[in-house]
């Protein structure tokens, strides 16, 4: 391990990788805070730069960075404007912007800015320590387990969905497996579905799906509904300091919360929407009653509960991805694209093949976590100054560079035509409350769910691989638990309720 | 019925499609040797199409029963809000596509800079000129020269 930290380190501190990171997070903190742009967008948008640079590493390190610096960047447009530009930091505005509205705002930056650091910089110790372990248990691993550890992975997310959705969870992961099988396959030699169309032969594009399922999408939302900016304090982002009395107070929930987060980024399908909501509640309830009263109105620990949370969730969230090279979440299945697009395969024979890889891109977390602390947060009355650039010039820049990133991937004008094509269904299926990231997932899981497959059946002739294998045999039973049993347990719940309610 | 099943009607029709390509024509132009094999190139897809048949389905009959949730936009107030915008964006994005080639990146893409923001209702040409084509030069310049790619910058009757 110790050797691991050494190549590691010498990879990431070389000129080149700083640059990457510090530039990273510049970029994601930049974009994050525009309302509307997530992380996946921000990513999307940067990968074709990312894969044209082909250095896998540097290529991981900028986009590793650009997603940290985009969740940071959030949480600043949360707690100055109340206009969260990511669904993780929601439950930072909570208690963030009454204190920004108290004219706190320095402070509450401070809290949020260090809250990340720990978050971050506690998850990528923990993802040291796990991942070896992880990936050392999933060597042992047949392509019959890898299949059935996909559909844990898939059902996983569709069961973490929530309530009414995991029927539409499924389907869109579902279709994105679908997607996948159009072209021509490594397996067989054919081409399927291509409808005798030859644009299709090669599959369709995945920086192409990527920008049409979530920049495209968000880009007409704000096009449609312009939300409304200004309202906060702008320009008067003064006194970043907090007192010592503030530090001790949040210093237990940062300890329990980077944990708690950490364990919940692991989870697939969790991520770091839900650490961070989960964080803020339980945070509220083990609270002294005095202090509970002060959540919503601009609590320390308030803010520093999901801001801890959701950057240790983040980090979290690699550990599958680099271990297993199974994406949890869309933001790390686009990351799982860009992997394989510069021909490096995640999974536990990462860390053996290419160790430069896998421990670089863990030094570029705490690198990348000391520069938002000291390199952002200072910056961060400038780079504010980016919510005050009108949209009507906003608006057109964010559609060219998604048109610009499905272009340059492909050299190909009709991919654009795709683009905007699938742009249009993914809008629709938003209306519609169709969850987008499950398509993604499914779409970048589908080849290697297919070969997984059939290499099983050509080793076992046939589907016996299911019962022969225990393991296989156990995930895939756990895969029909996690989808069927959110549907039984409301049916019960909402059962039970009617009978409440005759009773009264 | 609402959107949300429409679309599983919509999509309950794509799996019927794919389903049928998978079960009934994809084998007929499979080799005989490869018909011994225990995996052909249709058994995935015939498992997805049952699975996406039975989710579509679930939705279709809102067989899942969820609360009902506020939502970013309304679809049924699509009126409401600046749909007009949206769509002239998505044909301006159309547009751009088609043009992208035979006009040249340079051309192509300072109008669809300054046109965009023309349509969200910008009207202030002496800002949005100079910085639509610094814009355009600075990427051109960087995909072109940084990252390698080749853009054809002019309309190709000038020859570029």
């Amino acid at each position: 391990m110790l050797e691991g930290l050494l190549i590691g380190l010498q990879t990431a501190l070389s000129v080149q990788n700083l640059l990457m990171v510090i530039g990273g997070c510049l970029i994601g903190t930049f974009i994050g805070m525009l309302p509307g742009l997530g992380p996946m967008s921000i990513i999307a948008i940067m990968i074709p730069v990312a894969i044209s640079m082909g250095d896998p590493s540097a290529a991981l390190i900028l986009l590793a960075g650009v997603y940290y610096g985009a969740i940071f960047g959030g949480s600043t447009s949360s707690i100055l404007l109340n206009a969260p530009g990511v669904a993780g930091t929601v439950a930072s505005s909570f208690d963030g912007y009454p204190m920004a509205k108290s004219g706190k705002a320095g402070k509450a930056l401070t809290i949020a800015a260090i809250a990340s650091f720990a978050g971050g910089s506690v998850g990528a110790l923990l993802l040291m320590i796990f991942a070896p372990a992880l990936s050392s248990v999933a060597l042992l691993f047949h392509s019959a387990e890898y299949f059935a550890l996909m559909v844990v992975g898939l059902s996983a997310i569709a069961a973490f969905a929530g309530t009414g959705q995991v029927a539409k969870a499924l389907m869109m992961t579902v279709l994105g497996l679908i997607m996948a099988t159009v072209g021509e396959g490594a397996l067989f030699n054919m081409p399927r579905f291509t409808m005798g169309i030859m644009d299709l032969q090669s599959g369709f594009g995945f920086i192409t799906l990527a920008m049409a399922m979530f920049a495209l999408p968000e880009a007409l939302f704000l096009v449609l509904k312009p939300k409304e900016m200004g309202g906060g304090n702008d320009g008067e982002i003064k006194d970043l300091r907090i007192s010592r009395s503030e530090a001790r107070a949040i210093a237990p929930v940062i300890g329990r919360q980077s944990l708690q987060g950490f364990f919940i980024g692991v989870l697939p399908g969790a991520g770091a929407t839900i650490a961070s909501f989960l964080g803020y509640a339980v945070e509220r309830n083990i609270a002294p009653k005095a202090e509970q009263e002060e959540f919503g109105k601009g609590s320390i620990k308030g803010l520093a509960a999901p801001e801890t949370a959701n950057n240790a969730a983040c980090t979290g969230s690699f550990v599958p991805l680099l271990t297993l090279g199974i994406p949890g979440s869309g933001t790390t299945a686009i990351l799982l694209g860009a992997l394989i697009a510069l021909n490096v395969t995640p999974g536990p024979r990462l860390m053996i093949d290419e160790p430069q890889i896998f421990w670089a891109v863990i030094m570029s977390m705490f690198i990348g976590n000391l520069v938002l602390l000291i390199l952002n947060l200072p910056l961060i009355p400038y780079i504010a100054k980016v919510l005050s650039v009108p949209r009507n010039y906003l608006i057109p820049f964010i559609l060219f560079f998604t048109l610009m990133g499905a272009y340059i991937g492909q050299n190909n004008a009709t991919e654009l035509l795709l683009l905007v094509g699938f742009g249009v269904c993914a809008t629709a299926l938003r209306f519609a409350d169709y969850p987008l990231a499950p398509l993604l997932i499914g779409f970048i899981l589908g080849g290697m769910l297919e070969d997984n497959f059939s290499r099983s059946m050509q080793l076992y002739d046939g589907v016996a691989f299911i019962w022969e294998r225990p393991m296989t045999l156990g995930l895939l039973a756990i895969a029909l638990l996690l989808v069927v049993l959110p549907s039984y347990r409301a049916r019960r719940a909402r059962a039970r309720a009617e009978g409440v309610a005759d009773g009264d | 019925m609402a959107l949300d099943r429409w679309i599983a009607l919509v999509l309950l029709g794509v799996c019927l499609a794919y389903g049928y390509a998978a079960w009934f024509t994809m084998d007929s132009g499979l080799a005989p040797f490869m018909r011994r094999n225990p995996i052909w190139p249709s058994t995935f897809p015939k498992v997805l199409s049952v699975l996406g048949i039975v989710a579509s389905l679930i939705i279709l009959l809102g067989l899942e029963k969820g609360e009902e949730k506020e939502l970013d936009i309304d679809y049924r107030r699509l009126g409401d809000y600046h749909l007009g915008q949206a769509l002239m964006l998505l044909a301006l994005m159309v547009a751009y596509a088609l043009c992208l080639r035979p006009l040249g990146f340079i051309f192509s893409t300072s109008a669809f800079l300054i046109l965009g923001s023309f349509i969200l209702g910008e009207r202030k040409w002496h800002i949005m000129v100079p910085i639509a084509l610094f814009a355009t030069l600075v990427v051109w310049y960087l995909v072109q020269q940084v990252l390698g790619i080749y853009l054809r910058p002019l309309p190709g009757f000038i020859g570029g």
